[in-house]
């Protein structure tokens, strides 16, 4: 079993084969269960991603408190129309991510990747990049696995909890898995996947968690939109060759220990951060004061 | 190791938006309704600290209520369990608590029909997991890192014995184990975190065993 980024990486080098293959190799001695049980259940994760993905770019979601919603459409009319400042492919992975992050707040069905408040960063850069990438289903099944062992390393030596180790736990992690990922769907190698992962998560430290009113909408939808982003770019910076000069694993600790003396107004708590300012507390008077009246 | 699957981390599937105030607590909510093993009449829902205070911008009270109508988490009629409920005829009752808990997501359900009735304290540790740490008055110490049964019975001599044996002979390995009872020769409660998912099939055996009220598997 790997404990860290860089077993992860010497399992499959000296393998010769891909990280997604160390994770389902893993995965089947764990739970007992047979290779075909194992990629099936990922199988289904990956229809659910997809369906919550679609909804989100072709209906209007809405969530409860009416806080976000209806941003992936805006972004996929304003790709369409052509005039876009980065790139088509970016902006369809930004918009992914917030579709389903806008599904995820409005009470709609999705597979939490690591978490819910997380769940855009990894679908999104997956199906942002399937046009061009023209990848098999079992290559977007194989690209879920590699996320899934980065995660993993992540989960058991650090945290992917926004509570326990601020925004930069979760969207951060979320981030770091698809950069990771994505390296190994277009081609690079277990130890470009590695160097992916430092790069982002690097970019993510220190981000707090500070949700308007408690709930997972502001800012988490449009972090995701970022985390998107951010994975794509640092996927292009691993295969160009660029590597972390902090290898992953201690990228991986330093967020940890970040996360550890982040005060706790800034994990999840809503008492600090954008949930503390001015409008923060107004949206929050709104949601709750309203319907605290009405019971 | 905290986590041993990958599907702790791509999974679960679940309604959103929060792993932990909606997948947890439609869970911490199908536990009380499968110990309870059959519809109730009346559900008291009590929430502490942040699921006090965020539930319903969460969605914590129609996923726990969609736990309790049996849903797993991933059910899309967790959305309209408060009416569902009302439908089946089940009284439902929120009650937001000021007491201070010692894990901010705290829930506590009481489900009710006739005489019948059992009252169970969960919490919600995060990407959907969570913990009983109190059943019908007995303290519970459950890790939420293993798959975990839950064994109701009578305090007899060799009922422990026999569920052993039965986990034994399918080659299911006991990492950790606890028994408590509130009297002697009264109601006692088994709680068995194990290596690996426990089948359906499994529980059914050791229901079957005597002086066992009701087996139950909280983790997969």
């Amino acid at each position: 079993m790997f404990r860290n980024v860089a077993e992860l990486v010497e399992l499959a080098e000296s393998q010769d084969i891909p990280i997604s293959e160390v994770m389902i190799r893993q995965e089947v001695e764990v739970s007992g269960k047979s290779r075909e049980v194992v990629i099936n259940q990922m199988r289904e994760n990956l229809k659910v991603m997809r369906a919550a993905v679609e909804r989100g770019i072709s209906e209007n979601v809405r969530s409860v408190s009416g806080l976000t919603g209806g941003d992936a459409v805006k972004l996929q009319e304003y790709i369409k129309k052509g005039n876009f400042l980065s790139s088509d492919v970016l902006l369809d992975a930004v918009s992914k991510a917030v579709a389903t992050n806008e599904v995820n707040a409005a009470m709609g069905t999705i597979c939490a990747t690591p978490t819910a408040g997380a769940a855009g960063v990894v679908p999104g850069v997956l199906f942002g990049l399937e046009a061009k990438l023209n990848p098999t289903e079992d290559a977007m099944i194989g690209y879920l696995f590699a996320s899934g062992a980065f995660g993993f390393v992540v989960a058991n030596n650090a945290s992917i909890s926004g509570a326990a180790g601020g925004c930069q736990a979760e969207v951060g992690s979320a981030t770091g898995m698809a950069a990771a990922a994505l390296v190994e769907l277009a081609g690079g190698t277990p130890s470009q996947s590695a160097e992916a992962m430092a790069i982002a998560l690097k970019n993510m430290l220190g981000l707090v968690c500070d949700p308007v009113a408690g709930l997972v909408e502001v800012p988490c939808v449009k972090r995701n939109a970022m985390g998107a982003s951010n994975a794509v770019v640092a996927a292009d910076m691993a295969l160009a060759g660029i590597t972390s000069r902090i290898p992953c694993d201690e990228v991986i600790d330093a967020m940890y220990k970040i996360g550890q003396t982040m005060p706790e107004a800034l994990r999840e708590t809503a008492q600090g951060g954008l949930a503390a300012t001015p409008t923060g507390r107004e949206l929050e008077a709104k949601i709750f004061g309203v319907s605290l009246d009405k019971k | 190791m905290k986590y041993r699957t990958v599907f702790d981390i791509i999974g679960p599937i679940m309604i959103g938006p929060s792993s932990s105030h909606t997948a947890g607590a439609a869970r911490i909510g199908r536990v009380a309704r499968t110990l309870f093993a059959e519809k109730p009449d009346r559900a008291d829902i009590y929430f502490y600290g942040s699921f006090a205070k965020t539930y319903r911008g969460h969605g914590t009270d129609v996923a726990i209520v969609g736990g309790i109508l049996d849903f797993d988490t991933f059910d899309s009629r967790i959305t309209n369990a408060l009416t569902i409920a009302k439908d089946e005829k089940i009284d439902i009752h929120f009650h937001e608590e000021e007491a201070l808990t010692d894990h901010p997501n705290t829930a506590k359900v009481v489900l009710t029909k006739g005489e019948v009735t059992i009252e169970l304290v969960g919490i919600s540790i995060g990407g959907g997991k969570i913990e009983i740490i109190e059943l019908n008055g007995f303290q519970l110490k459950l890790s939420g890192n293993h798959p975990a049964i839950l064994v109701v019975h009578n305090d007899r001599y060799g009922v422990i014995a026999g569920v052993s044996n039965v986990l034994a002979k399918h080659e299911i390995n006991i990492g950790h184990m606890e028994v408590s009872r509130k009297e002697k020769g009264k109601e006692a409660l088994m709680v068995i975190e194990v290596d690996q998912n426990v089948p359906n099939t499994i529980l059914k055996e050791l229901e079957s065993l005597p002086n066992i009220v009701k087996v139950t598997k909280i983790h997969d």
